[in-house]
């Protein structure tokens, strides 16, 4: 029988049905970080467990860590006091740590697919709801509780039941100027934040195809906003390609063997979806978030909607988001006026973003009444990104550059908003407060469009700014 | 690991109304900057009781009602659809139950917060649209009446009204037979996990 790629992976890793009718499923990799993992050592300490398969787990240290301080103590105890727990945690059960020192560590969603622990048809689990980022590879990942932490790492397993799966397939050529961000917000604009509830989103065609590996990253990793839990595409070429080399990739004999396994986990031809929706590549354009939730959203030529023309429940959300944003509805959110531009997170943080905006920085200015900060999302990506001038680039046109780590997409390091801030952002939630100020505000976009942001000082169509 | 059945929720309620609340609004992400749960029932909600000013705002969370289920230890909290979306973050149902909810009621939950409540021995059940509608009318008019949440008989009543509710069997299944923390089951699981992880060739160790 035809097979999806999550119903072969479920399959391969499923160890037994549980007295509730749910499947324990083996988790091949597990990712900690220091925010959701302390509390779980602390239950297996509590109840005397150890962890059964300390190899298969790897831990890394990235929203907490301030990205322009480098020495410790950190002015921050509290995240130091979290760093430390979490080496201690590593230490002590023999887990491997990509720690700051050592030029490897980085927000986990970026730490695994660099380190080629990310591998198609596999099952991975981290205490973080990004995790999806990692179905780029042909896995089935997802994010789980710090209850669920302490199930991975005392057995190797969690108790799940099975998603249904939607193949989500976009086929045709992006316009210039428009990218995969584009192309995940506007399928959240359409299916709707909770849409997804219940499915694996698998991603295809020929859009998908043509992608590279990190832009079906930037697509995977907002599979949560759109309410699924986890989302794929399926292992071709380039995921081989991609994973060649990297630290953990299989080696020299057993390289072949590898390949042949990965390229087996892709769906079968003709097998069964529960649901299908299908998008076209050239309606799509530039898109940006008007409100609190990343569903809401318009093409960045488009009006914000008119609250009429919304249903009941839509309606008051919307109330709330344009309260909140001080925006109008029924007018264009082009023109808005734009505090601080924050080009970073596991959504838009990677090399290929950081490339593909410096290429069009140079010789521009951003503007004096803009806080411009450009954010790799791990070391090894700002390594790459120095070696290659990029960083000279960012800093001439005015954005401060950073150290790697979560920084402004989340509250818990000392970047943040200030008051109601307006910020030009290519990371994945606007959620009210989430950058760190209460009445702070987020538009989410592609990176060049957080660039066009913060030389003009307005919400801008990047088409108009750049010759793309 | 012997745990409560829980069969029944049967305590005062508080309508927490919107749809979308996300797990940033229950638990803003400063106070996740943390190593222990401990504590975290204060803040729930924190920036939507308290303003940037410090002074407190209209919200439910401030009601008398809210300080009386906190006071109990008990209390049924009746929201809108997808509650909890957004991060995996288990604070999140951990400060709504540090409060002191030990029962949810709503339109539908985001899975991963379904999952972290079941896991605290805390269930969430969903009623129709309509039903809904009816709870939470009924809630905000008579504070004074306990809700009853009946997991084992799916339904939801209060005073002379009962709703039929839903939630996922296994969820269920594990609430009414003390079996909500899946740890103990899952560690007798040990043999025929070695073996499927034997058979898992991936991921090349160092
Ligand atoms: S960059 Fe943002 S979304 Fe990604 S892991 Fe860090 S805080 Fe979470």
């Amino acid at each position: 029988m035809a097979k999806t790629l999550f119903q072969k992976v479920w399959e391969a890793h499923t160890v037994r049905k549980l007295p509730n009718g749910q499947t324990q499923l083996f988790i091949g990799t597990h990712l900690i970080h220091e925010v959701t993992s302390p509390q779980a050592f602390g239950m297996l300490r509590d109840l005397g467990l150890k962890v059964k398969y300390p190899h298969r787990t790897f831990a890394t240290v990235d929203h907490i860590v301030p990205t322009n301080e480098l020495k410790e103590p950190y002015s921050d105890p509290i995240a130091q006091e979290m760093i430390e727990a979490l080496r201690k945690n590593t230490k002590d059960y023999g887990i491997r740590f990509f720690d700051t020192t050592t030029g490897t560590q980085g927000i986990v969603h970026m730490v695994g697919p660099e380190q080629g622990i990310t591998q198609p048809g596999t099952t991975i689990a981290c205490g973080d709801s990004h995790t999806a980022t990692h179905g780029a590879f042909g896995a089935i990942a997802f994010g789980i509780g710090t209850t669920q932490v302490r199930d991975v790492l005392a057995t190797q397993t969690l108790a799940l039941s099975p998603l249904k799966v939607r193949r989500i397939e976009v086929n045709g050529k992006l316009a210039p100027g428009v990218y995969a961000k584009d192309v995940i917000l506007h399928i959240i604009r359409v299916l709707g934040v909770n849409g997804g509830i219940g499915y694996a989103y698998e991603y295809a065609g020929t859009t998908f195809d043509g992608f590279s590996l990190e832009e079906r990253m930037t697509v995977c990793n907002m599979s949560i906003e759109g309410g699924a839990r986890c989302g794929y595409v399926n292992p071709d070429q380039k995921t081989f390609d991609y994973i060649k080399g990297k630290p953990y990739a299989p080696k020299a004999a057993d390289w072949d063997a590898a390949v042949a396994r990965w390229a087996s986990f892709a769906s079968d031809a003709g097998c069964q979806y529960d649901d299908v929706k299908v998008f076209k590549a050239e309606d799509i354009r530039p898109t940006v978030t008007w409100g609190i939730t990343p569903g809401q959203a318009v093409f960045i030529d488009e009006k914000m909607p008119a609250l009429e023309t919304l249903n009941a429940a839509d309606r008051q959300t919307a109330e709330d988001a344009y309260a909140h944003m001080k925006l109008a509805p029924n007018t264009p959110i082009k023109g808005t006026k734009v505090d601080v531009c924050f080009l970073g997170s596991c959504t838009n943080g990677r090399i290929s973003d950081l490339r593909e905006v410096a290429k069009y920085l140079k010789g521009r200015k951003v503007s004096p009444s803009v806080k411009a900060i450009v954010v790799p999302g791990s070391q090894l990506t700002a390594i790459q990104a120095v070696h290659e001038g990029l960083d000279k680039i960012y800093i001439e046109a005015g954005f401060e550059w950073r150290g790697a780590g979560c920084s402004m997409c989340l509250a818990m390091n000392p970047d943040k908003l200030v008051g109601d801030q307006l910020c030009a952002s290519s990371s994945n939630r606007n959620f009210k407060g989430r950058q760190g100020s209460q009445t702070g505000r987020t538009v989410l976009m592609s990176p060049l469009m957080v660039a066009a942001a913060a030389i003009t000082g307005q919400v801008t169509d990047a088409r108009e700014v750049f010759t793309v | 690991m012997s745990l409560a059945k829980i069969t029944q929720v049967k305590a005062l309620a508080l309508a927490v109304p919107g749809d979308d609340i996300d797990t940033d609004r229950i638990i803003p992400a400063r106070f996740l900057r943390c190593v222990t749960f401990d504590g975290l029932g204060e803040h729930a909600f924190r920036d939507e009781r308290t303003g940037p000013d410090g002074k407190e705002r209209p919200h439910p969370m401030n009601s008398a009602q809210a300080a009386r289920i906190a006071a109990a230890k008990k209390g049924v909290m009746v929201v809108g659809f997808n509650f909890g979306c957004g991060s995996s973050r288990e604070h999140a149902p951990q400060s709504i139950w540090r409060f002191g909810f030990t029962a949810l009621v709503g339109g539908s939950f985001a899975e991963i917060f379904f999952g972290n409540s079941t896991t605290l021995g805390v269930p969430c059940v969903t009623l129709s649209k309509e039903d809904l509608a009816e709870c939470d009318a009924f809630v905000r008019a008579n504070p004074d009446v306990e809700v009853t949440v009946d997991v084992a008989q799916l339904t939801v009543s209060a005073g002379a009204k009962t709703w039929k509710a839903s939630i996922a069997a296994s969820a269920r299944d594990g609430l009414v037979n003390g079996k909500w923390d899946p740890i103990a089951d899952l560690l007798e699981g040990a043999e025929p996990v070695a073996k499927t992880a034997a058979g898992l060739a991936y991921v090349a160790g160092k």
